[in-house]
């Protein structure tokens, strides 16, 4: 039981590969690259849980409370922001592509053009 | 490469690779049995140190606040990126087949939204500024701060896209004055940080009075720097919502 969110971690890391080589759409393919980031996130978020652990905000609990590890929580709220902007970063590379291409299919993508 | 080659290859690799991934993670701490000692430490010092409550806070923009400001600077490039991408081309827009009275014809636009659309959409334009700011302002005393307040913020032109038209949208936002406030809350972001050298100290240093904690006014530099990235990250969503909406409608208009 204690593993569940490692396994979680890493089942959800594969699954996101899966989507990315299989794949047969450029947008589905981003997504799957969310999907397979987001792992990090259940990673590293179950290092820092802890049994009983109050949310790291000591607005209402006094200080020496115990609670889960503020660190891993703050590199996910960036990350989340950020991963966000770098999907549209890529669906803008996507939108581009399918303006010079007509398809959004890699596997139609077979030698480069100038 | 033939599909059937590529899903044995990967059948084979995503084994190992889940192997070795789970071997690894065995390694780790049990969920629940956290023994820091960066988290413990931080939860016990940094309100005696910064004055803000919100830990997640004082690590995002003080502990760790060179490694947010390099986080922003992926965020910047990426609206940059975005923009570029998405601008409008030569051959594209006006010429391309989307003449005034084609883009008029009747079953082609979009469906005008109904009453209680509008009304909904815009009366929530307010309420959302309103918790965006709050959300902003408040990052050093409960969760919240720059980075969620942020994209708060750049939703409520959404809303108005949603109840309203397009070009309502383009109304309400000023092109220029977005691209201000998405580099002014970098540069914001920069200079606090070297504020530090100004007066003798290191760099992203939290020079600022703490104030008393509890205070919307505490925590020095802490809240300052969560009311710049606020700035930024509303400042770049919108720019991202106004290039993929201009990019949608003039894919629309080009296409039969």
């Amino acid at each position: 039981m204690s593993f569940l969110p490692y396994f979680v971690a890493a089942w959800l890391f594969l699954a996101g590969l899966y989507g990315i080589i299989t794949s047969r759409n450029f947008v589905h393919l981003i997504i799957c690259l969310a999907v397979l980031q987001s792992s990090t996130y259940v990673l590293l978020l179950s290092i820092g849980y802890k049994w009983g652990g109050v949310p790291p905000v000591f607005a209402g609990a006094a200080v020496g409370t115990p609670a889960v590890d503020p660190v891993v929580q703050a590199l996910m709220l960036t990350d989340i922001v950020v991963e966000a902007t770098v999907v549209a970063l890529l669906l803008s590379l996507a939108v581009q592509l399918h303006k010079h291409t007509r398809t959004l299919n890699p596997d139609d993508l077979e030698a480069l053009e100038g | 490469m033939n599909r059937g080659v590529r899903m044995v290859l990967f059948a084979a690799s995503g084994v190992m690779l889940f192997g070795i991934l789970l071997w690894g993670l065995r390694g780790l701490p049990p969920l629940g049995h956290y023994h820091g000692p960066y988290g413990d430490v931080l939860n016990s010092v940094a309100v005696y140190e910064r004055h803000a409550t919100d830990v997640v806070s004082a690590v995002n923009f003080d502990y760790r606040g060179f490694d947010t400001l390099g986080e922003e600077f992926i965020l910047f490039i990426s609206v940059i990126g975005c923009t570029l991408l998405l601008r409008r081309q030569k051959g594209e827009g006006q010429g391309e087949g989307g003449s005034k009275d084609e883009d008029e014809s009747s079953d082609r636009r979009a469906p005008s939204p109904s009453d209680a659309t509008k009304v909904i959409t815009i009366g929530l334009v307010g309420p959302l500024i309103v918790f965006g700011l709050y959300i902003v302002s408040h990052g050093q005393l409960t969760p919240g701060g720059g980075f969620q307040g942020g994209v708060i913020l750049a939703t409520a032109p959404l809303l108005v896209y949603l109840g309203g038209d397009f070009k309502t949208f383009q109304k309400i936002i000023s092109h220029t004055l977005v691209e201000l406030a998405e580099a002014g809350g970098a540069l914001a972001y920069v200079a606090i940080g070297f504020a530090g050298y100004v007066i003798g100290q290191a760099f992203l240093k939290n020079v600022v009075p703490l104030g008393e904690t509890g205070n919307i006014t505490s925590s020095g530099t802490i809240i300052l720097i969560s009311l710049a990235t606020g700035l930024e990250v509303a400042g770049g969503f919108v720019l991202l919502l106004h290039a993929f909406l201009e990019q949608t409608l003039e894919t629309l208009g080009g296409q039969k």
